[in-house]
């Protein structure tokens, strides 16, 4: 019988699982005030209706300012917990990073054939999760800087302007579906005892 | 395998839990704890940025609530608890002291547009003492806004009566309108009729249309 080995702290695990139907809520709520002013792109409307996000500005902006403080607390408290608990030095990409980012893509491409270096997380990853923890800080600014744009107008100044601001906050989402996408599909290919160690914390 | 199975029930649990909690949250009026929360942490006191003058842009009209009856014998009523109720004429309003700013006129929406805006404080007209609320309404009551009282002191909340250089248009709310950088467009009522100073918090046509009634900036 295999040892079960610690891999993930329950601190991370709840920090993660917290994190995505929060997120969640805050794609929705946003998809509904985007819905207002939909300037970058329009979604069909049929879209719209059928995800019952039409006409519904003032409720949209009522749940995304109140599910903010709920994102943002649990990204600090993650932040926290990774600088605290030297969790940090697993999770920050190292110096020569990017080019060994470029290997893991290789062999997950079945590019290249040789094993990648053991280590809890590869170099790509590393990326992606010290990548996503910017994007979120990101997304906390220039939502604040949007939120409140005359009395933060320092930051919403800094970002460029209103109209650059709110641009920047939407690409920035655009970005947490990619991730999405890219992090279930890894998770379905590296199989269920990885994702089983994300909910018991052992594998 | 125990504490497996108990790991996958606590977070499915939790998970559970955490979004009935969440929407049980907003059964209790998010928009009054966000009011709360930014009120007492940001306030209205900073000054909007200013523009320079040829970035402005004629703004949409966006509405046209309360304007829809044709104006005769304009002037405006100013009420408050104390004094008797007054009325100006535009002549009054207008030789009261002079503002012209450019600042970005911001919509609920999700867009916005930078203005050039003349016309009096909004303070000018206030009484000593002013209660803690400022209502303002159309001539025909159809449209109507609260504002709490730093916002409507704030220096750059304007009585205007011009917009890029030339008198209000009647689509953009002539002959007097409000302009408070510190809110949101729905807050600028256009066509002003009456003002009231007052210790309730007033009405709000689009906070009682499910949209938050500080909507500050």
């Amino acid at each position: 019988m295999k040892q079960a080995k610690p891999k993930h702290a329950l601190a991370i695990r709840w920090f993660h699982w917290l994190n995505f139907p929060i997120l969640s809520l805050m794609i929705w709520s946003g998809m509904i005030i985007y819905w207002a002013n939909d300037a970058y792109f329009s979604f069909p409307d049929w879209f719209y209706e059928k995800a019952h996000l039409s006409f519904r500005l003032g409720e949209g902006m009522s749940y995304h300012f109140l599910f903010m403080w709920f994102f943002a607390i649990n990204g600090i408290c993650y932040v926290t917990y990774t600088a605290l608990s030297g969790e940090w030095r697993e999770l920050l990409p190292g110096r020569g990073a990017l080019g060994q980012a470029f290997q893991v893509v290789l062999h997950d491409l079945g590019i290249r054939k040789e094993p990648l270096p053991p280590a809890k997380f590869n170099a790509a990853q590393q990326i992606a999760y010290t990548g996503i923890v910017l994007m979120g800080l990101g997304s906390l600014l220039t939502g604040l800087a949007i939120y409140r744009p005359i009395q933060l107008s320092f930051l919403t100044q800094t970002f460029g302007g209103y109209g650059t601001t709110r641009l920047l906050h939407f690409l920035l989402t655009l970005g947490y579906v990619g991730f999405f996408f890219m992090h279930v599909g890894q998770v379905i290919k590296a199989g269920w005892p990885n994702f089983k160690a994300m909910v018991t914390g052992n594998e | 395998m125990n504490n497996d199975r108990r790991a996958f029930l606590g977070f499915g649990l939790g998970g559970v839990a955490v979004v009935a909690g969440l929407s049980q949250l907003l059964k209790v009026s998010p928009h009054s704890f966000n009011e709360l929360l930014t009120r007492k942490l940001l306030g209205a006191g900073r000054l909007a940025p200013t523009f320079p003058k040829d970035r402005a842009k004629t703004p949409k009209p966006n509405g046209n609530i309360g304007m829809e009856e044709e104006l005769t014998n304009w002037t405006l009523k100013i009420e408050a608890p104390g004094h008797p109720s007054r009325s100006m004429s535009l002549a009054e309003i207008k030789a009261l002291p002079r503002v012209e700013m450019t600042t970005e006129l911001m919509c609920v929406e999700g867009w916005s547009e930078v203005v050039t805006w003349a016309g009096t404080p909004l303070r000018q007209i206030a009484p000593a003492n002013a209660p803690e609320y400022v209502s303002l309404t159309t001539p025909d009551e159809q449209y109507y806004v609260g504002l709490d009282l730093e916002s409507a002191l704030h220096p750059q909340t304007l009585l205007a009566w011009e917009m890029n250089g030339a008198p209000l248009t009647a689509e953009h709310g002539a002959p007097l309108r409000l302009v408070v950088p510190v809110k949101y467009g729905i807050k600028n009522i256009k066509r002003i009729g009456t003002i009231n100073f007052t210790s309730t918090r007033p009405a709000d046509y689009w906070a009682e249309r499910g949209y938050d009634w500080y909507s500050g900036l």
